[in-house]
C-alpha cells in the first residue's frame, strides 16, 4: 500500500482534535444542568463563567501564543466600563448589543496595544502589559465626570435582555445569559485553535525564528491572536457591568490580571478547558478561603502560586493524566481512527 | 522649583539604592523578580519596630534593617530562588508574584493594614534655608547616605575582586564557571546584599513615601521601571534612571497634578517600545 501523503497524515492527527471528546460533552452538560440543580448558587456560577470566559481569553494569549501578560485586565476593565457607560447613559440600553459593542471596543483596544508587544523580551512584555492597565487604570480614576473615578461607575441600569427577560435579584437570568455567552465564545475559540491559525499559533508558541522560515507571517498572527482575545477579555469585563450593575477601578487592578494567571495554571494552559477548570477551582478555593480568613485569603493564594512553581507546572498538572487516559478509553472514535491508521501501514 | 529639584533628587536617591539590587539579579541571572519589595517592606517594617516600639536609636536601627533584610534575601535565596532560577519568566513571574501575596497577607496580619511611620529624632525634622532653596534635613540625609552608598557600590563593583568576579558572572557565566569562580557563592552573596539594600532602602523611605502593607505592590512598577529604563549592564544606568523618575516624579504630581503618575508609565512604555534594552545600555544581546 502507498504511504499515506502527509496531508492525509496531518489530517488524520489534528483533526482527531477537532472531534467532540465525550468528557466535554459531559463537561457542558455538566454545566448547564447546574442550572437547574443548584438554585441557590447562581451568583457564584455567574462568577465562575465570567472568569472563565476571561481565563479563555489569556488561554488564547499565554497558552497559543505563548505571550506573558501581567496586564490583561486591562481589556477587562475596558469592556466593563464601555458596557457600564452605555448602559448608564442609554446610548445603546439592549444588553445583547451593548455586550457585543463592549467586546469590539476591548478588540480596538488590543488591536492598537498589540503593536507595542510584539517586540522585546517575556520583561518588556510583562512590563508593557501592566503599563497599560496601569494608564487605562489611572484614566479611569482621573475622569471622573466620565468613570466615577474612584467611587466607582454608579447609576447603571440594566435593560431587560432582548427586551424579554428581566435580571432578576436571584441572578437566575444572569447567570443562563452568562453561561450561554461563555459556551457560544467557547465554540468560537476551539475553532480558532483547531483551525490552521491556531496552529500556525502554536509553531510561533514553539520557535518564532522557525515559524518565520516556513512562512508564518508571524507579527500579523500575533496582533491577531492578541485582538480577538481582548475581544474575549472584553465581553468577560461586560458580563461583569451587566450582571452587577456596576463597574468600579477594581476591574483594571493588577491583582486582577495575577489571579487570572493563578487561575489558568491551576487547569492548565493551551487546552482550552484549563481555564474553565482553573476558573471553577479558583473561585472554590477562594469562597471556602474567605469565608475561613477574610482578610489574609491572599497568603494562602500566593502560597498556592509559590508551591505550584516549586512542584513545577508539569509536575502539577499530572493529575490530569489519569483523565486523559480515562478518556482516550472513552473515545471511541479515537479508537477507530486508529485502527485505520495501522491498517494503511 | 530647586526645591522640587532638590526632592526629586533624594527621591530618586532612595529609588536608586531600593532597586540596584534588583538591577543585578535581572542582569545577572536573567531573573524577574517582581518580590523585591517584600524586602524593601521588611527592612521598613523591622525599623518601624525597632524604633517606636523597643527604642533604638534611628542611626543603630538602619544597619540592622540592613542586616535583617540581607538575611532574609540569603535564606530565601539558598532555600527557594535556587530552584526556579532556571525555570521559564512565566514560572518567575508566578513564583514571585506568589511570594509577594504572602508577605502582603502575613504582614497584614502581624502589624495591621495602617500605614505607619517611623519616629525620627527632633534634628532630623524640618528644613533650613541654602541661598532661599527650602533644603529638608531629612532629605538631605537621604541624598548623603545614597551617595555614599551608590559611590561604595561603584567602587566595589570596578575596583575589588569580587566586583570583577561578579562582572565576568554578568558578563559570561559558563565561561566565568569555567575559569573556577563559584557563581552561585557570587550571585547568593549579591542577592543578600542587593536584598539588604533594599531593606535599608525600605527603612530611609518610611518617611518619605510612607508604609503599609501594599508597599512591595505599589512600588513593583518603580523598581521594574528604573531597572528597565536604565538598562541591567551597568550601575550608572539605573542609577540615572532612578534619578530621572525621580525628578520626573516629584515635578509632574507638582506642576501637573491631574495626570499624576499617568506621565510616568507613558513615558515608560515609550522608552520600552523605543529601547527594549534600556536607555543607558550599552546594546548587549543577552
Amino acid at each position: 500500500m502507498n504511504p499515506p501523503t502527509p496531508d492525509r497524515k496531518f489530517t488524520g492527527r489534528f483533526g482527531r482534535r477537532a472531534h467532540w471528546h465525550p468528557l466535554e460533552m459531559l463537561f457542558w452538560i455538566a454545566a448547564f444542568a447546574a442550572y437547574y440543580l443548584l438554585p441557590g448558587k447562581h451568583l457564584i456560577l455567574t462568577e465562575i463563567a465570567i472568569l472563565a470566559l476571561f481565563a479563555l481569553s489569556l488561554d488564547l494569549v499565554l497558552g497559543y501564543a505563548g505571550i506573558v501578560s501581567l496586564g490583561h485586565a486591562a481589556f477587562f476593565g475596558f469592556g466593563a466600563y464601555v458596557a457600564g457607560l452605555l448602559a448608564k447613559h442609554q446610548i445603546v440600553s439592549e444588553p445583547l448589543l451593548a455586550l457585543v459593542l463592549a467586546g469590539l471596543a476591548a478588540m480596538l483596544l488590543g488591536f492598537v496595544t498589540s503593536f507595542l508587544v510584539l517586540r522585546g523580551s517575556d520583561l518588556t512584555r510583562i512590563m508593557v502589559t501592566l503599563g497599560v492597565a496601569l494608564v487605562l487604570r489611572e484614566i479611569a480614576n482621573r475622569y471622573a465626570w466620565l468613570t466615577g473615578g474612584a467611587d466607582g461607575l454608579q447609576g447603571v441600569n440594566i435593560e431587560p435582555l432582548l427586551g424579554l427577560f428581566r435580571f432578576d435579584m436571584f441572578g437566575r437570568t444572569a447567570h443562563a445569559y452568562t453561561l450561554l455567552v461563555l459556551f457560544v465564545l467557547f465554540l468560537l475559540a476551539r475553532r480558532i485553535v483547531n483551525s490552521p491559525f491556531g496552529l500556525s499559533l502554536q509553531a510561533i508558541k514553539g520557535n518564532p525564528l522557525r515559524a518565520a522560515a516556513v512562512g508564518v507571517a508571524v507579527n500579523s498572527r500575533l496582533v491577531a491572536v492578541y485582538s480577538i482575545a481582548a475581544f474575549y477579555a472584553g465581553i468577560a469585563g461586560a458580563l461583569l457591568t451587566q450582571t452587577t450593575a456596576f463597574a468600579s477601578l477594581d476591574v483594571f487592578s493588577f491583582e486582577r490580571s495575577a489571579d487570572l494567571l493563578l487561575v489558568l495554571i491551576i487547569g492548565g494552559t493551551g487546552y482550552l478547558y484549563g481555564g474553565l477548570i482553573g476558573a471553577i477551582v479558583f473561585k472554590l478555593m477562594q469562597d471556602y478561603l474567605s469565608a475561613l480568613t477574610p482578610q489574609y485569603w491572599p497568603f494562602w493564594i500566593g502560597l498556592v502560586l509559590v508551591v505550584i512553581v516549586l512542584v513545577g507546572r508539569d509536575r502539577f498538572n499530572a493529575w490530569t493524566v489519569p483523565l486523559h487516559k480515562l478518556a482516550a478509553r472513552l473515545d471511541w472514535r479515537a479508537g477507530r481512527s486508529g485502527r485505520l491508521a495501522s491498517e494503511e501501514h | 522649583m530647586l526645591t522640587i529639584l532638590f526632592d526629586g533628587i533624594a527621591y530618586g536617591m532612595l529609588l536608586f539604592v531600593l532597586a540596584c539590587g534588583l538591577a543585578v539579579t535581572l542582569g545577572l541571572m536573567n531573573f524577574i523578580n517582581l518580590a523585591h519589595g517584600a524586602f524593601a517592606m521588611a527592612g521598613g517594617y523591622c525599623t518601624v519596630i525597632l524604633v517606636n516600639r523597643w527604642g533604638v536609636p534611628f542611626f543603630a536601627a538602619l544597619p540592622m534593617a540592613f542586616l535583617l533584610s540581607a538575611l532574609l534575601g540569603l535564606l530565601l535565596e539558598r532555600t527557594l530562588y535556587v530552584h526556579v532560577y532556571r525555570k521559564s519568566h512565566l514560572d518567575q513571574v508566578l513564583f514571585t508574584i506568589g511570594l509577594v501575596f504572602m508577605s502582603v497577607a502575613a504582614v497584614d496580619y502581624v502589624v495591621g493594614s495602617g500605614q505607619v511611620f517611623v519616629r525620627l529624632p527632633d534634628w532630623l525634622q524640618g528644613q533650613f534655608n541654602v541661598f532661599g532653596i527650602g533644603v529638608g534635613r531629612y532629605r538631605l540625609l537621604i541624598i548623603i547616605v545614597c551617595g555614599l552608598l551608590t559611590l561604595v557600590l561603584q567602587l566595589v563593583l570596578s575596583r575589588t575582586r569580587f566586583g570583577s568576579r561578579l562582572r565576568a558572572a554578568v558578563d559570561d557565566t559558563r565561561v566565568a564557571r569555567g575559569l573556577g569562580i563559584r557563581v552561585d557563592a557570587v550571585f547568593a552573596v549579591t542577592f543578600a546584599v542587593g536584598s539588604g539594600l533594599a531593606g535599608l532602602g525600605g527603612a530611609l523611605g518610611t518617611e518619605i513615601v510612607g508604609l503599609d502593607p501594599a508597599f512591595p505592590l505599589k512600588f513593583m512598577i518603580y523598581f521594574l521601571i528604573v531597572v528597565t529604563v536604565g538598562g541591567t549592564t551597568s550601575i550608572t544606568g539605573p542609577f540615572l534612571a532612578s534619578l530621572l523618575l525621580g525628578i520626573g516624579d516629584v515635578a509632574g504630581k507638582y506642576y501637573l497634578p491631574t495626570l499624576g503618575a499617568f506621565v510616568i508609565y507613558t513615558i515608560m512604555i515609550v522608552v520600552l517600545i523605543v529601547r527594549p534594552q534600556g536607555l543607558f545600555s550599552r546594546g548587549s544581546v543577552r
